[in-house]
């Protein structure tokens, strides 16, 4: 993957995610990563994107004549509402959310554990004031999370691990990951479903800092 | 005759006390009520507490009000966020108290402070570092953690139209936390784009129904 610039990373971790998306769904799609999946809706089947900031139905980015600086998803990027399409305000969007009523939530994530832990709020370096969000509450209330990351950090350590360093999210709630390296699930360990092109067992666990088994 | 037009922002939020406490609705800069919080500035109203989810971008609305000093205390959800200049700067300074609170969790308990409801149990952000130190309960096999409302003496909201009466239609996502925090204010002034007559809105399409508001004001272009 090397020569691969960190965009198409990104880019390639959310199309990846986006194939899996199964027809009927209710997505959330958190800040960051997350957010590219829109553009990638597979369009074979009807999946339902939330914005945790009131949308359902979110498409993809605006051509710049149809760009309404009121109409932003969660990360304040403008999008697009595709036919059938609601608007709500923030209780019902949370609802949606702590009520179980989404069945993903698309997360990015500084830090993932073997148990399922998820780190994607505050790292243990950074004097800036924190900032949450609906990180928590997408965490504990959807379905399933599937944590979207790119595998390592820029100098090559490890951000899947056996217990997370980063102060908590939420503990036990990431069923999958998908990162540049790797599609993984999470049940009781890390199961390695999926290979990216070119990515050997051994480079994989080189840069994870926990056991990897083979499906 | 219900007449809740006003028609300079100054009346719109006349009355308000040094030390108050103001919900401002918006999520970024979609539905924020930034010539209410410019009309705050100029009135010079100091030691407020704000609840808010972002803490402003670049140097108007909320961020023109924390760098004019006024803002002891900022309840909010996600302040750090593309352009929040102003707020980081003064963060850390250590001259602003921060009350971080998940972000549904934070529209929950203006709800609650609307609606009459003295807590509630929530699962969001147990086992973390922000529900350290505060009140659980197992509730069938889940711990939750014990919230409480807020209450606020104003409500600073940013709608599309509005009537004499107060009813509320908003436009896109900015509507996110106007119609949350609406109920919650003492007093509730409102910007909109539009004030229309009585009767143009199709009750059916009134988000906010006028009872949860006080003042309306046709913010000038």
């Amino acid at each position: 993957m090397s020569g691969t610039s960190n965009a198409q990373k990104r880019l390639a971790i959310a199309r990846r995610a986006a194939q899996d998306l199964p027809e009927g769904a209710y997505v959330n799609l958190g800040i960051g990563l997350p957010t590219l999946v829109a553009d990638h809706r597979p369009q074979d089947r009807e999946i339902i994107f939330h914005s945790e900031n009131g949308l359902l139905g979110m498409g993809p980015a605006p051509s710049p004549e149809a760009l309404d600086p009121e109409l932003i998803n969660a990360g304040k990027a403008p999008v697009t509402l595709l036919p059938g399409a609601a608007i709500f305000h923030h209780n019902d969007a949370f609802m949606m959310m702590r009520g179980g009523h989404l069945d993903y939530a698309l997360l990015g994530a500084y830090q993932v554990a073997a148990n399922g832990d998820l780190a994607n709020w505050i790292t243990d370096s950074d004097a800036r004031a924190p900032a949450v969000g609906g990180a928590m509450d997408l965490a504990v209330g959807a379905r399933k999370v599937w944590a979207l990351m790119e595998h390592a950090t820029r100098d090559g350590q490890p951000r899947i691990l056996e217990r997370c360093t980063y102060p908590l999210t939420a503990a036990g709630v990431v069923s999958r990951i998908y990162t540049d390296l790797a599609v993984i699930d999470v049940q009781d360990g890390l199961h390695v479903r999926e290979l990216s092109e070119g990515v050997s067992f051994d480079h994989l666990q080189s840069l994870t800092g926990a056991l990897l088994r083979r499906v | 005759m219900i007449d809740k037009i006003v028609h300079s922002a100054e009346a719109a939020i006349d009355g308000v006390a040094d030390g108050a406490t103001v919900l401002v609705s918006g999520f970024g800069e979609a539905g924020t009520p930034n010539a209410l919080l410019h009309a705050l500035l100029a009135r010079g109203s100091r030691d407020l507490t704000i609840v808010t989810n972002n803490a402003g971008v670049g140097e108007t609305g909320l961020a023109a009000l924390l760098r004019g000093g006024r803002v002891r205390r900022i309840v909010c959800s996600f302040p750090r966020s593309a352009g929040s200049v102003a707020f980081e700067e003064i963060y850390a300074s250590g001259k602003l108290e921060l009350e971080l609170v998940p972000q549904g969790t934070l529209s929950e308990r203006i709800r609650a402070g609307g609606a009459g409801i003295g807590g509630f149990y929530v699962k969001t952000g147990v086992g973390t570092l922000l529900a350290e130190g505060r009140e659980t309960r197992e509730l069938d096999g889940e711990t939750y953690v014990f919230e409480r409302p807020i209450h606020a003496d104003l409500a600073l909201i940013k709608a599309e139209c509005g009537d004499r009466w107060g009813n509320l239609t908003y436009h896109a996502a900015a509507r996110n936390y106007g119609p949350v925090m609406a109920p919650a204010g003492r007093i509730t002034a409102v910007e909109v784009r539009q004030v229309v007559p009585l009767g143009t809105l199709d009750p059916e399409h009134v988000v906010t129904p006028g009872i949860f508001v006080d003042r309306v004001w046709e913010r000038t272009p």
